[in-house]
């Protein structure tokens, strides 16, 4: 999957689980002081990436998933490990 | 402090037969039954197929989809309703001197049954993190609060069937001891799934009548065989008639006082001599300094199962004696079904269009008068009368009672 393909995913997923416009969801965008997400909606992120990109994230990872492109940087290489 | 009076100022309510405060007071008024086969999961498989549901609710009017995603139905009646009770009584933010105390009896009952299947089907690692903070049940008090920043007292009562008529009874003696100014208080409820349908009917507690699903609920009536399970909210805006003078807003009614006694009997069946019951009407009539002959009008708990029906006539007779076959009793349980937690608020708020707008709610589908059962229901149709003064009753399974009265705002 290409880096571009994902970071539309993962946008698409943002967009839905957190009811936020899919234009503020920039690469840079950091969840929690950005988009306005609280810690349990970081959790419910986390299983969200997991169910849209078939992959495990462990609770030691999704420590690292705090904004958009730190989410699209784990998952290229979570899914490049996978193939 | 000398002790406060205490007034109410704002209405919200959500049920089957209305959103909002003159749409459900229309519709108590014109006498419609807002209940139907349940349409919000297929129920074919359950004994009972009936329920009195809150169809397509305006929740776009209140939340984003977001906020809705993490709010338990129960929770987002009780917030809509909360926001509309505080737009009519005209509040913004809260502060340290408001308060809210909002009850349900079974909390968010829908989550917690969606999770159960995700762990079933999906595993312990699908299970959302958001499943305990939705079901339980002092969400709804807690959105409130966090939605109008109010940071006074709260609580949230859970006395299944008479939960929000002693978060009323709550709120009403906390301001009048002068720890609040002012409380948003009721209870929201939202019980129709498949599995209660099938507990609650198990109980032998439900209408059986699914092919004529109008005429189920019928309080009073002969061939009553049990409730009509409802959902929805009722909130209240509670304020000292200090705050509410100085605000200017519209009085709807004083609260003149409140009692609670318990059945300390069975965990389900209602005490069989109704002596809770009549003690507590004794008990709230001498608190409001009013004799039986002051009561102008009751809103029953009348939930029409065989027992229930019985006994509290049988109660109201006891205190009233004669006056019992004058004054003028009814069931809006007959329209609504019971809302279980939300129950006692929505009918007070039922109760409340007597005295604004002096039309009594009628019993209807009371057909077949029971000689246990022969006091003035105001069958069928709604009449109008002069209420100064009314009472609400609400009996809960436990054997919890609680009792209301309220008088007409005159200065």
């Amino acid at each position: 999957m290409q880096e571009q393909e994902i970071l539309q995913k993962v946008k698409e997923v943002v967009a839905e689980r957190l009811g936020v416009e899919i234009e503020r969801i920039t690469p840079q965008a950091r969840y929690q002081e950005d988009l306005n997400a609280d810690s349990l909606d970081v959790v419910d992120l986390v299983m969200a990436f997991e169910d849209a990109f078939q992959v495990k994230i462990p609770d030691s990872e999704a420590g690292r998933i705090k904004a958009v492109q730190e989410t699209v940087d784990y998952l290229k290489e979570a899914l490049e490990g996978k193939a | 402090m000398h002790s406060q009076r205490v007034v109410i100022t704002g209405i919200g309510v959500i049920t089957s037969i209305g959103q909002n405060k003159e749409e459900f007071w229309q519709s108590l008024a014109q006498g419609r039954s807002g209940v139907t086969q349940i349409s919000a999961f297929d129920p074919s498989s359950l004994p009972v197929r009936i329920a009195s549901e809150v169809k397509d609710f305006h929740w776009k009017d209140y939340f984003t989809s977001k906020e809705a995603n993490r709010l338990d139905r129960f929770t987002q009646f009780a917030l809509a309703a909360a926001i509309q009770a505080a737009h009519d009584a005209k509040i913004q933010e809260g502060g340290e001197d408001v308060g809210v105390i909002v009850g349900s009896g079974v909390g968010g009952l829908g989550t917690l049954l969606d999770q159960e299947e995700v762990l079933s089907q999906r595993g312990a690692e699908r299970v959302s993190p958001f499943l305990i903070p939705m079901m339980i049940v002092n969400a709804a008090c807690a959105q409130i609060a966090i939605h109008f920043r109010a940071q006074g007292y709260s609580s949230a009562p859970v006395t299944a069937c008479a939960s929000s008529l002693h978060a009323l009874g709550e709120a009403f003696q906390v301001i009048k001891r002068g720890q609040a100014r002012l409380i948003i208080a009721g209870g929201g409820e939202a019980p129709i799934v498949p599995l209660a349908m099938a507990a609650f009917a198990n109980m032998k507690a439900l209408s059986f009548r699914n092919e004529e699903p109008q005429g189920a609920s019928r309080p009073f009536d002969l061939y009553r065989d049990g409730f009509v399970m409802g959902e929805g909210a009722g909130i209240l805006i509670l304020e000292s008639l200090e705050s509410a003078l100085e605000r200017r807003a519209h009085i709807y009614a004083e609260i003149l006082s409140y009692a609670c006694t318990t059945d300390a009997y069975h965990i389900s069946a209602p005490e069989p001599s109704g002596q809770a019951v009549v003690c507590m009407i004794k008990k709230a009539l001498k608190e409001a300094a009013l004799s039986p002959q002051e009561i102008d009008y009751i809103n029953a708990h009348g939930t029409s199962t065989p027992l229930n029906d019985k006994i509290e006539t049988m109660a109201l007779k006891e205190v009233f004696q004669d006056q019992a076959y004058a004054v003028p009793v009814s069931s809006t349980k007959s329209m609504i079904g019971h809302l279980l937690g939300a129950a006692g608020a929505v009918e007070t708020i039922a109760t409340l269009l007597p005295l604004d707008r002096g039309i009594i709610p009628p019993t209807i589908n009371l057909e077949h008068p029971d000689p246990d059962c022969d006091l003035n229901y105001v069958p069928q149709r709604a009449i109008s009368g002069e209420v100064k003064c009314a009472m609400k009753l609400s009996y809960g399974f436990g054997g919890h009672n609680a009792c209301l009265i309220l008088r007409r705002f005159e200065g």
